[in-house]
């Protein structure tokens, strides 16, 4: 089983980013859960999804405390929120950033970094206050671990998003080309 | 179960007879004359009717019909509650107690 | 053809009330209940589902339209949560005794004060009384199944009840999970059109609603009452076999029974925790323990009979409770005690209230039950009811 846990805020699509992957490792043959934080939610507030999935079939009903992966939409939480923890040894974090582990104080565990704003502001997702960069994450998501197929991911955008499905897939792939793994 | 029929006295013998819906085909209306409830009765004074059927419509019990262009009171079922009274625009419906007439 | 949707919850319940083609749906938003309904107000509008959804001012009025509508002899969807679900509370009872199979998603969640949204199933417990079929759910894929048999049981002639098929708050209604979502024509073929024997006909005009006396027909009403939950018990297990012909999916019967006809151990109890559970037994086993778990999912009518035959043969049980009957200990734990004295077998039991207000009920936690069962099997002295989780201290016994 692997469990994926997305930090972002409202409006920046965390939640269903947790629906595009679950629905990708559906379309690979997985069994899934995809939920929000159960939290009261507001615009702006720091918002976190969990994503579960595995080969057998899914049966327990409880939080996800332990991540293999976390995703972080938003570089400005890693201040207002513990973003790794309870995270897996070794786990991997994946996170919308310019900056390397070490200007993050990230650099105990496994990071990946795209500049998923601008990839996504390049393609219309969003406005530059609030740019919309789940199926962008999604992308470099894809790259850096080995739990989910690029082509996934693209095939489960377009029935997932609200609007834009073609500049999202396109924003996704790029993000797949210009991510950096540090490591 | 069938459905009972219109106003036929209907003979249960066991709590199978009675159809699940608990339901009564008779109406209020000709199976149970009302009238004896009344206290006060309304009384129109038709001088002051200005035909405009709120009474008619506002009677719960359908005491009052319509007869071509004034209403007339059905005291075989009016309760006297007293709404048509209350709600009649000209104030042309007096309630009076019953004893005295 | 059918087709796997990844689907939250609440979703689910909004596909099945399209699908099993509910003709008026009158609601109230309430969380976490609302994207229900939402969805069906989108259904609605694009014409996808011929249906008049109706904006009522509570959800009073939203089940008393459900009784009108349904004494027309339309079929109808409605969907609520906690107290909205208690506002409810008089129309129930009327929605059953004027024997209308209101069909109804209820998403289990606290009552207020403190105000809390998470899962606990107060709010239908409470409703115990009211005459309504009660289904409690594991998984999104037996929200969808259980509401396509719900209608095929209620509508029946000699049955005519309403059902109430109850998911918890946020675990299943806003979690998103595989669901195999069947076609119009798979549904239209497995339900039949609804159409009472006694409706609201201006031609034929009844009286619904009347008075009936201490002397005659009023008790009798009521045993007809008790009467169709007995038919609806066998009736749900034989439509569930039909069911599974037609649906090529099981839905089983009134318990479920997991590694439990061997197991000493046994934990009884419902919903996403009884899931849970399931991950917890096979564990214990792998190491050797003796446990089981008997799930109850028709919590009205009450499967006596079959919680005899499952539990009988235990050393000891316990029952988890997501909620709890102030002055006494928790419903379920109640019934299961109840069924059980009469019987010849009876093992001794344990009573659990967890996962109140939505507590998270991890695997961890119920191992730890399962733990406390196992003395209790060893002849441990126990408190026959237990607040799992309290923070800081055990609870005290006065
Ligand atoms: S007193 Fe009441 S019952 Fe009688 S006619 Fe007036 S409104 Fe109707
Ligand atoms: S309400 Fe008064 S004025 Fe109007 S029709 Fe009745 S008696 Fe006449």
């Amino acid at each position: 089983m692997k469990e994926i846990r997305f930090h972002g805020r409202g409006g920046q699509g965390a939640v269903i980013a947790s629906n595009i992957l679950a629905n990708a490792a559906f379309l690979e043959g997985k069994d899934v859960q995809a939920f929000p934080f159960f939290g009261v939610e507001r615009r702006g507030a720091p918002v976190t999804a969990f994503t579960r999935l595995d080969e057998k079939p899914i049966r327990i009903k409880y939080f996800i405390y332990n991540p293999n992966y976390v995703i972080v939409l938003d570089e400005s939480l890693l201040k207002a929120v513990d973003v790794t923890a309870g995270l897996k040894d070794p786990g991997i974090v994946v996170v919308n950033s310019k900056r390397t582990p070490e200007e993050m104080e990230l650099s105990q565990y496994k990071v990946a970094t795209v500049d998923a704003t601008s990839i996504a502001l390049d393609n219309g997702l969003g406005s530059k206050v609030s740019p919309i960069v789940n199926t962008v994450m999604l992308g470099a998501f894809s790259i850096a671990t080995s739990v989910i197929k690029l082509e996934s991911i693209l095939e489960s955008i377009p029935g997932q998003v609200p609007i834009k499905a073609e500049e999202n897939t396109k924003a996704c792939k790029t993000a797949a080309e210009k991510i950096v793994l540090h490591w | 179960m069938d459905r009972p029929r219109k106003d036929e006295r209907p003979d249960y013998k066991t709590w199978k007879d009675i159809p699940l819906t608990p339901v009564c085909n008779f109406t209020t209306i000709k199976g149970n004359p009302t009238g004896g409830w009344r206290t006060f009765r309304p009384i129109v004074d038709m001088d002051k009717c200005i035909k405009c059927g709120i009474c008619w419509q506002d009677c719960p019990d359908a005491a009052i019909v319509w007869e071509e262009d004034h209403p007339v009171w059905l005291y075989s079922h009016c309760k006297g509650c007293g709404i048509c009274a209350r709600e009649c625009p000209s104030d042309a419906i007096e309630m009076e107690l019953e004893v005295k007439i | 053809m059918s087709t796997k949707k990844v689907i939250s919850g609440n979703y689910t319940a909004s596909y099945a009330s399209m699908l099993c083609r509910a003709e008026v749906v009158p609601a109230y938003p309430i969380t976490p209940q609302t994207t229900i309904v939402e969805k069906i107000a989108e259904f609605v509008a694009s014409g996808q589902m011929k249906a008049q959804y109706i904006n009522v001012e509570s959800e009073h009025s939203a089940m008393a339209a459900c009784i009108s509508a349904a004494l027309t002899g339309v079929r109808t969807f409605t969907a609520t949560s906690a107290h909205g679900l208690v506002l409810m509370h008089e129309m129930l009872h009327w929605a059953a005794g004027a024997r209308t199979p209101v069909i109804m998603a209820n998403i289990n969640r606290a009552l207020a004060p403190p105000w809390n949204v998470w899962a606990d199933h107060t709010d239908s417990m409470s409703q115990r009384d009211t005459g309504w079929i009660q289904i409690y759910c594991s998984s999104n894929q037996e929200v969808l199944d259980t509401l396509i048999l719900c209608y095929k049981v209620c509508e029946q002639p000699d049955i005519m009840l309403p059902a109430m098929v109850n998911l918890d708050a946020f675990i299943l209604s806003h979690t998103s999970e595989v669901v195999d979502v069947p076609d119009q024509k798979e549904v239209d073929d497995f339900l039949p059109q609804f159409n009472p024997e006694i409706k609201l006909d201006v031609d034929e005009p009844l009286s619904f609603g009347t008075l009936a006396f201490p002397s005659s027909w009023y008790m009798e009403w009521r045993y007809k009452i008790q009467h169709a939950h007995d038919l609806a018990a066998k009736r749900l297990v034989e439509e569930a076999k039909a069911f599974e012909k037609h649906f090529g999916r099981p839905w089983g019967g009134l318990i479920e029974e997991y590694r439990s006809k061997d197991a000493e151990i046994i934990l009884v109890t419902m919903s996403t925790i009884a899931s849970t559970t399931k991950d917890v037994v096979d564990s214990l086993r792998d190491q050797g323990r003796d446990v089981g778990l008997v799930r109850i999912k028709s919590f009205r009518p009450f499967p006596t009979k079959d919680l005899r035959e499952a539990l009988g043969h235990a050393k000891v049980v316990g029952v988890a409770d997501r909620s709890h009957t102030f002055g006494n200990e928790g419903p379920l734990f109640t019934e299961v005690k109840g069924a059980l004295y009469n019987h010849d077998r009876r093992p001794p039991l344990v009573g659990f209230t967890v996962g109140i207000g939505g507590r998270d009920v991890l695997g961890s936690t119920i191992e730890g039950l399962y733990d406390h069962l196992e003395k209790v099997a060893d002849g441990e002295a126990y408190k026959e009811v237990r607040w799992i989780d309290l923070i800081g201290d055990e609870e005290e016994v006065v």
